[in-house]
């Protein structure tokens, strides 16, 4: 092949890939999916626990570092397997079991408070991340089971250990 | 008194794999019985290495992929590959390349991609496309049919359309030429009649339904028609194309087999229509004389997304 | 009479109905000890309104429902409370009321006729509901709930499903022949109730007695608002949504009831509960249940008493022959298989069938799918279960709901056909407890997430609030300072 032929063949290559490139470049840019930032996209897979086990304060925080890539995709029990998969899948990434350092994985479970024992000293109401536990100080309190996570949060502060962890019912349907 | 449990539905029709595959099987005798009377008994030895081979292709996967041997051995899918294979290629073809063809097909066109329902393209026409490609002289040497029993060679009728129309004689002088019948190719005609006759009772049999062999036959003779009533020196009529070369065979054998072909109704249809369609530009226009490979193999590629598109509505959504 | 074109979906099915449609209807024997669930199929139950030892008759109320879809319980004998226990059910375990039968067959005295002509359509309700009357198709859904929802939608068109296009069920075709002029009072009545204008009884056209039956009933009554529509005998045809298309032509939208097209749709076997109730007072206590298969000597349809053990009808019926290998509650293909015939009857249960092998088929090992597409031409609902299978394999939730897994009637008409005998509709019903599992948890930590947010709201603005009182004081405690 001749420089005569093989020149504008090269430049006709290059050209086209240089413009191709370009293109992809700017519509991977531009143009956005409308399924929501990677965060909120994360988040949404997230149990939403609210437990602290992934060392961060919160599902949303932990989101936050899985897409910057401060940390891995294996570091919530509450969501065991099933989340690690899905956010592989999302993440385009191998699945992996999750990390033991930051809890077991344990069955979906509820607080329930032992009420012979409560004092009702009113130190777990704060503790609960989404609120689900009613009571004032001096009156009897109770775990609303539909809206316990079972992130555990409410046994470190109960001075006379009267929380204990149960089995969920199973779900209907 | 005490029961076994099981799962409903109680009853079953009782269709099975291997029936269908037997049944396919059986519609291709009357094509096997004509094209050993046109072309002799070479056919028979095609399709005892073509079985050979492919049930040892396939009984090689299957351990390979660790799946239970017996079962999928006993079901007949491999030896309709090795069949329509063996019946597409000309007879003459030496054993090596009926086997090496044959286990293209089932090592390359079926079980890389996951064996029985997975593969995308037709296995017996990825063999055929790989041994024509590679081999072109020994796939285009076909036979002169009759009783005659000689190893003389010439061009089939498809071919004397071709070069005859490149050297630009009329469809007249072509036609002429002894290669051509009454109808279609001297030879054709009748192995396409044969196929018909099979590909009838598949139909009546329910094995295939009739969407992708209308269509295919529709797309195919509808642009012959009208190209040939515009230009009738420059080209054949509908019904030669319809009695030529592999069309019936292609209709209603290779064309329906169900793995690779799209699933709805009417994707179905585009799917047939397209192969037909591709088949006749082929055959006009393109660098090979019987299209039908090539045609089945690309619309192979546009099935997902014919299934995509052509999805029935479900009952009670967008009602009416 | 007239017809409608068939639907282009739905399978010709061998009926395997002569048998015990071969002598009339008997009258099953009562059982010694009745068993009623609390639970009678509609997944809801009902409050005891009895204890062990209350003495009751025949159509003495023992449970009221608790939930829309339950209905009112009441004594089919006449006998002595002994206890609520749990026990093994058609519809799984649950709580039960089990009555001794003190063979007296005496009926409660407070039962009386209603004088349905005098009543407005919202009182007729009202009394319908106290009759325990539930969708004797199968659904066991109350018949009043439904009506009455008909009644709110401005409902024109009451539909009596006459179909039963399962094989094996032939309790309506009996009904029907023995007891027309029941259906058609009961079309009447509901038409009151419900405040529609018409009625039609569909019929398949493999029932030719039962149509004779009917249409004599239709004319003897000399009411024009009730027609027969006589449809293909076609397999799931009876099901409600195809029942509602061949017969008014319009299909009940996906994420609605019939209601929603002007349509509402009850068995004649409930039609005929409710002409019973309306003629003599008695509540569903009984209603007639078809027994069959190679594995019972004798065939046929029995008036049962809810609550009797399924063995005792098999006995009624010349005991087991042969060796039957399966009890099935239902027909063929949606029937479920029992272990054991010791469980009572509930007023859902249509149909008892004792198998042998070869009245069953023995699947072939599973093939891989070969995407011959004879399930999609089958499917009553137009969906792809070849690509809702690949789907399950791959438990894509995504692809399961746009492919609409959560509109498979799980009829079993993909299972039948398939060549690679593939169970399908037992992966499709799998995969919906998966999917309807994975919702709910979707559904709760998208609330969790919402509490949790309200939650640090809530704590900032108390710590903003409590900073501005902080500074309001300091500002105070310094004197009138400027603020």
């Amino acid at each position: 092949m001749s420089g005569a032929t093989l020149l504008p063949a090269v430049g006709v290559a290059a050209g086209l890939a240089a413009t191709i490139g370009a293109a992809l470049g700017w519509a991977a840019s531009r143009l956005r999916s409308d399924a929501g930032s990677l965060v909120e996209q994360i988040d949404a897979l997230l149990p939403q626990t609210q437990c602290g086990q992934c060392r961060y304060p919160g599902c949303r925080p932990y989101a936050e570092a899985i897409a910057t890539g401060t940390a891995d995709i294996d570091r919530c029990p509450p969501g065991g397997e099933a989340t690690v998969r899905a956010l592989a899948a999302l993440l385009g990434r191998e699945p992996k079991a999750v990390d033991p350092q930051f809890g077991p994985i344990k069955p979906r479970q509820v607080a329930v408070i032992d009420e012979e024992r409560c004092i009702g000293c009113a130190l777990c109401l704060p503790a609960c991340p989404v609120d689900a536990i009613i009571g004032a100080p001096r009156f009897m309190h109770t775990v609303i089971e539909a809206q316990c996570t079972g992130c555990e949060l409410c046994l470190p502060p109960c001075p006379v250990d009267c929380i204990e962890l149960r089995p969920a019912a199973e779900l209907p349907g | 008194m005490q029961f076994q449990v099981a799962a409903p539905p109680h009853v079953i029709a009782g269709f099975t794999v291997p029936r269908v595959m037997f049944q396919v099987l059986l519609a291709l005798v009357p094509f096997a019985v004509v094209h050993v009377w046109l072309f002799g008994a070479a056919l028979l030895l095609q399709l005892g290495v073509a079985a050979v081979t492919a049930l040892g292709c396939e009984a090689l996967a299957l351990r390979l992929r660790g799946r239970p041997m017996p079962q999928f051995l006993r079901d007949g899918s491999v030896l309709v590959t090795a069949a329509l294979l063996a019946v597409s290629v000309p007879p003459l073809l030496p054993w090596w390349l009926m086997a090496f063809g044959t286990a293209v097909a089932v090592l390359l066109g079926k079980h890389a991609y996951g064996g029985l329902g997975q593969n995308p393209f037709n296995p017996a026409m990825v063999g055929y496309a790989v041994l024509l490609v590679s081999f072109p002289v020994e796939m285009t040497r076909w036979p002169v049919p009759g009783p005659e029993w000689d190893a003389v060679t010439r061009a089939t009728a498809l071919d004397a359309l071709r070069t005859g129309l490149a050297q630009s004689y009329t469809m007249q002088e072509i036609l002429a030429d002894p290669a051509f019948g009454r109808v279609g190719a001297a030879d054709g005609e009748w192995l396409n009649l044969a196929a018909l006759l099979g590909g009838t009772y598949l139909l009546l049999r329910r094995v295939i339904r009739w969407q992708i062999p209308l269509a295919m036959l529709a797309g195919l003779a509808l642009p012959a028609a009208v190209m040939h009533a515009t230009d009738p020196g420059a080209h054949a009529g509908a019904l030669f194309h319809l009695a030529s070369g592999a069309t019936m065979l292609g209709a209603f054998f290779i064309a329906t087999d169900p793995v690779s072909a799209a699933t709805s109704t009417r994707g179905r249809l585009y799917f047939g229509a397209g192969i037909g369609v591709l088949t006749w530009i082929i055959r006009s226009w393109g660098g090979y004389p019987d299209g039908l490979a090539f045609a089945v193999l690309l619309m192979n590629l546009a099935v997902p997304l014919l299934d995509r598109h052509t999805a029935p509505r479900i009952h009670g959504h967008r009602g009416r | 009479m007239s017809s409608r074109p068939a639907l282009p979906a739905g399978l010709r099915l061998d009926a395997r109905k002569t048998t015990p449609l071969l002598h009339p209807l008997l009258t099953a024997p009562a059982p010694r000890i009745a068993v009623l669930a609390l639970d009678q199929g509609s997944g809801e139950t009902a409050e005891p309104l009895v204890a062990a030892g209350t003495r009751v008759g025949i159509g003495t109320p023992i449970a009221r429902a608790v939930g829309e879809a339950a209905t009112d319980l009441h004594s089919p004998v006449a006998g002595i409370v002994v206890e609520i226990a749990t026990r093994s059910t058609v519809a799984g375990v649950g709580r039960c009321i089990l009555i001794e039968n003190d063979a007296t067959d005496a009926r409660d005295p407070a039962l009386v006729p209603v004088d349905w002509h005098a009543l407005d359509g919202a009182t007729l309700l009202d009394c319908l509901r106290g009759a325990g009357i539930a969708g004797l198709g199968g659904a066991a859904f109350p018949a009043a709930g439904k009506l009455a929802l008909a009644r709110a939608s401005a409902v024109g068109h009451l539909v009596l499903n006459g179909a039963e296009c399962e094989p094996w069920i032939c309790c309506d075709d009996a009904l029907m022949r023995e007891r027309a002029a029941d259906v058609v009072v009961g079309g009447q009545v509901m038409l009151a109730a419900s405040g529609a204008t018409r009625c039609t009884i569909a019929i398949e056209d493999d029932k030719p007695e039962a149509i004779a039956a009917i249409t004599a009933a239709i004319a003897a009554a000399q009411d024009d608002r009730v027609e027969l529509v006589e449809l293909p005998a076609l397999y799931p045809l009876g099901a409600e949504r195809q029942l509602i298309e061949a017969v008014t032509g319009r299909e009940v939208p996906h994420d609605a009831l019939p209601p929603a097209i002007g349509v509402v749709c009850q068995n004649v076997g409930t039609a005929a509960a409710v002409a019973r109730f309306v003629g003599t007072g008695e509540p569903v206590v009984s209603r007639i249940v078809t027994v069959t298969g190679s594995g019972v000597a004798c065939p046929g349809n029995l008036e049962v008493r809810i609550g009797t053990p399924i063995a005792d009808l098999v006995a009624a019926c010349g005991g087991y022959q042969g060796d039957p290998a399966r009890l099935i509650v239902g027909g063929a293909m949606t029937g479920r298989s029992l272990s054991s015939d010791l469980v009572p009857t509930t007023k859902g249960v249509n149909c008892i069938v004792a198998a042998t092998l070869a009245d069953v088929a023995v699947r072939d090992p599973e093939m891989p799918c070969i995407r011959c597409g004879d399930c999609a031409m089958a499917c009553p609902a137009r969906l792809l279960p070849q690509q809702l299978h690949r789907a399950a394999l791959a438990d894509d939730r995504d692809a399961l709901a746009r492919l609409g897994l959560a509109d498979c009637i799980e009829c079993g008409c993909c299972d039948y056909v398939c060549p690679s005998q593939i169970p399908l509709t037992a992966r499709f019903h799998a995969a919906r407890l998966r999917m309807q599992l994975h919702d709910a948890e979707r559904r709760r930590a998208a609330e969790a997430r919402e509490r949790f947010e309200r939650h640090e709201r809530r704590l900032a603005e108390q710590a903003a609030a409590e900073r501005l009182a902080f500074e309001a004081a300091r500002r105070r405690a310094r004197g009138a300072g400027p603020p």
